[in-house]
């Protein structure tokens, strides 16, 4: 489903993020990428998102290069991925119910839909009761699934998380995994970087290990060596 | 599809708008501002067009006339001059009236009266009182009047015309028509001066408001909204800054032509400045509107898309 091909980012400063990446998402998979800070576990999520380029290399998802896909094309690309980030990015002049129901609108669903799904994912989540409040009004746990929710509601074929467990406590952090599992099993695929060792000791899923912008471990059921 | 996007957009822009707080407010009160500035430049421009165009009817010629000239002559200039395109109006004073004029302009004045009683006659002539309809078209009609007594002097008769007072009220008339092209022009200046600075400011305003939704905006894009869905609901912000705004400016607009025109009175007389707006409301109260809805979506449309950029 995602491929990467001998991918390399150097910044016009000369720092390289990555150097000759390759690495292969099979449909369904759940697989993990940790590394320290730096390593470049952000700017390969950045670059499936399409919001960067790479230096060399390409990368295609379900077979398509998806840096050589015309700007117009790109929103639509986007919401075939959904994203979780570390600190939630919801909007906050929104309720929980319109963070999530705006991903539908964006992708111009028909309003019952939107009336039906939003509610049932919110439920998914455990945030039934919290539908019409405030990212303000939530806590970092409850935001957090917010986002998740929204990131799932258009039923993406992948979903990336970077570092969704970062700012969170470990009953959170254990709920937040709890989800991203659940969510792997009804069958989309999972990418998620963290460094958080608990989770990926517990998840016991393919761990891509990285350094400096190199890939020094891929393994098909893996625990966290660093 | 079309529709359900724009019935989304316009609901979204409602929406923050409503829910903006603080950011809404002075988006609104920095428009107002600007269109305030607008609307003092439109109501500026007519209250100076109407002093001048006060100022100017108090400037005339007189002809005056010998004591001894028949009123039928006079009669006939009179009319000869009215023929005349430039003229505005002839105003013919005889003798009886110049003189009663004379003593009631002069009332109480016994300096000025007792000699009068003394000489027992009427020592003053007619005369004609002449309205040019610009200030500038005296010089024509004193040339055609000098003319006139040329030709009878030329003829061996005795001009009944005594005196022109033009040139006495020349150099006054003068420098009244260039100070009336002269202010026109810089008060349209200065009001588009003033404009074109407010609407910078109104545009930076709306910018900031507008940057404190980058992230907002960030968001928006990776959720796979495309440009125009994003940019849609900050447009319409911005009209209704433009359009609450234009109904403030419109509000406040009136105590201050109420002011102008408490303070003004004694000065100019006549112009209502206060009468002119509620008059010329409808069709100021459209210029704000417009101009503060053009304002508006034009400075959100450009904020956001400095964002849109990647």
């Amino acid at each position: 489903m995602l491929k990467f091909q001998n991918v390399s980012k150097i910044y016009a400063d000369n720092s390289t993020a990555l150097s000759d990446v390759t690495f292969s998402v099979g449909n369904g998979e759940f697989i993990s990428v940790v590394g320290h800070s730096g390593a470049g576990k952000t700017t390969l999520i950045k670059m499936i998102l399409a919001e960067e380029a790479p230096s060399e290399g390409e990368i295609l998802f379900e077979d398509v290069n998806i840096h050589k896909l015309r700007r117009d094309r790109i929103p639509e690309f986007r919401r075939r991925i959904g994203t979780v980030f570390q600190d939630f990015r919801l909007i906050p002049n929104k309720t929980a119910y319109e963070n999530v129901s705006f991903a539908m609108e964006a992708a111009g669903r028909p309003d019952e839909v939107i009336e039906t799904d939003v509610p049932e994912v919110l439920e998914l989540v455990g945030l039934a009761d919290k539908m019409w409040n405030f990212p303000g009004q939530l806590s970092g746990g409850e935001q957090q699934r917010v986002a998740i929710a929204r990131a799932i509601i258009n039923q993406p074929d992948m979903l990336v998380a970077d570092e969704p467990t970062g700012n969170l406590d470990p009953v959170n952090t254990f709920d937040v995994v709890q989800i991203l599992k659940k969510i792997n099993d009804l069958g989309t695929t999972v990418f998620l970087a963290t460094h958080n060792k608990g989770v990926i000791d517990f998840l016991g899923k393919r761990v891509i290990t990285m350094e400096k912008g190199k890939i020094i471990r891929d393994d098909p059921t893996g625990k966290y060596v660093l | 599809m079309f529709w359900t996007n724009i019935k989304r957009v316009a609901k979204q822009g409602f929406i923050t708008f409503f829910r903006g707080g603080v950011v809404s407010f002075t988006g609104v009160f920095v428009t107002s501002v600007t269109l305030f500035i607008i609307g003092s430049v439109i109501i500026a421009n007519a209250f100076l067009a109407a002093s001048l165009t006060e100022l100017e009817s108090k400037v005339d010629v007189n002809v005056y006339f010998t004591t001894t000239a028949p009123e039928n002559e006079i009669l006939l200039l009179k009319r000869r001059l009215e023929t005349l395109p430039e003229v505005a109006s002839v105003e013919y004073i005889n003798r009886e009236e110049a003189l009663a004029r004379f003593i009631e302009r002069n009332k109480g004045n016994a300096l000025v009266l007792q000699p009068l009683e003394e000489l027992g006659d009427n020592p003053l002539g007619a005369r004609l009182n002449i309205k040019a309809r610009e200030a500038k078209q005296y010089a024509n009609i004193v040339a055609y009047l000098n003319k006139q007594t040329e030709n009878v002097l030329a003829a061996g008769n005795t001009s009944i015309v005594d005196n022109i007072n033009y040139a006495d009220n020349q150099e006054i008339i003068d420098r009244l028509s260039a100070l009336t092209t002269g202010v026109r022009r810089l008060g349209i200046f200065v009001g588009l001066v003033l404009i074109l600075m407010a609407a910078l400011v109104t545009a930076s305003t709306v910018r900031l408001a507008i940057y404190n939704s980058k992230q907002e905006i960030s968001v928006m894009r990776l959720v796979g909204a495309n440009n125009s869905y994003i940019r849609g609901p900050f447009v319409i912000e911005g009209i209704m800054y433009g359009f609450f705004a234009a109904i403030v400016a419109a509000l406040c607009l009136y105590p201050a032509t109420l002011w102008v025109t408490k303070t003004t009175t004694g000065f100019f007389g006549g112009i209502n400045v206060v009468q002119y707006y509620i008059s010329n409301l409808g069709q100021i109260l459209v210029i704000l509107i417009v101009s503060g809805i053009l304002l508006g979506m034009f400075s959100s449309y450009l904020a956001v898309r400095r964002y849109l950029k990647v």
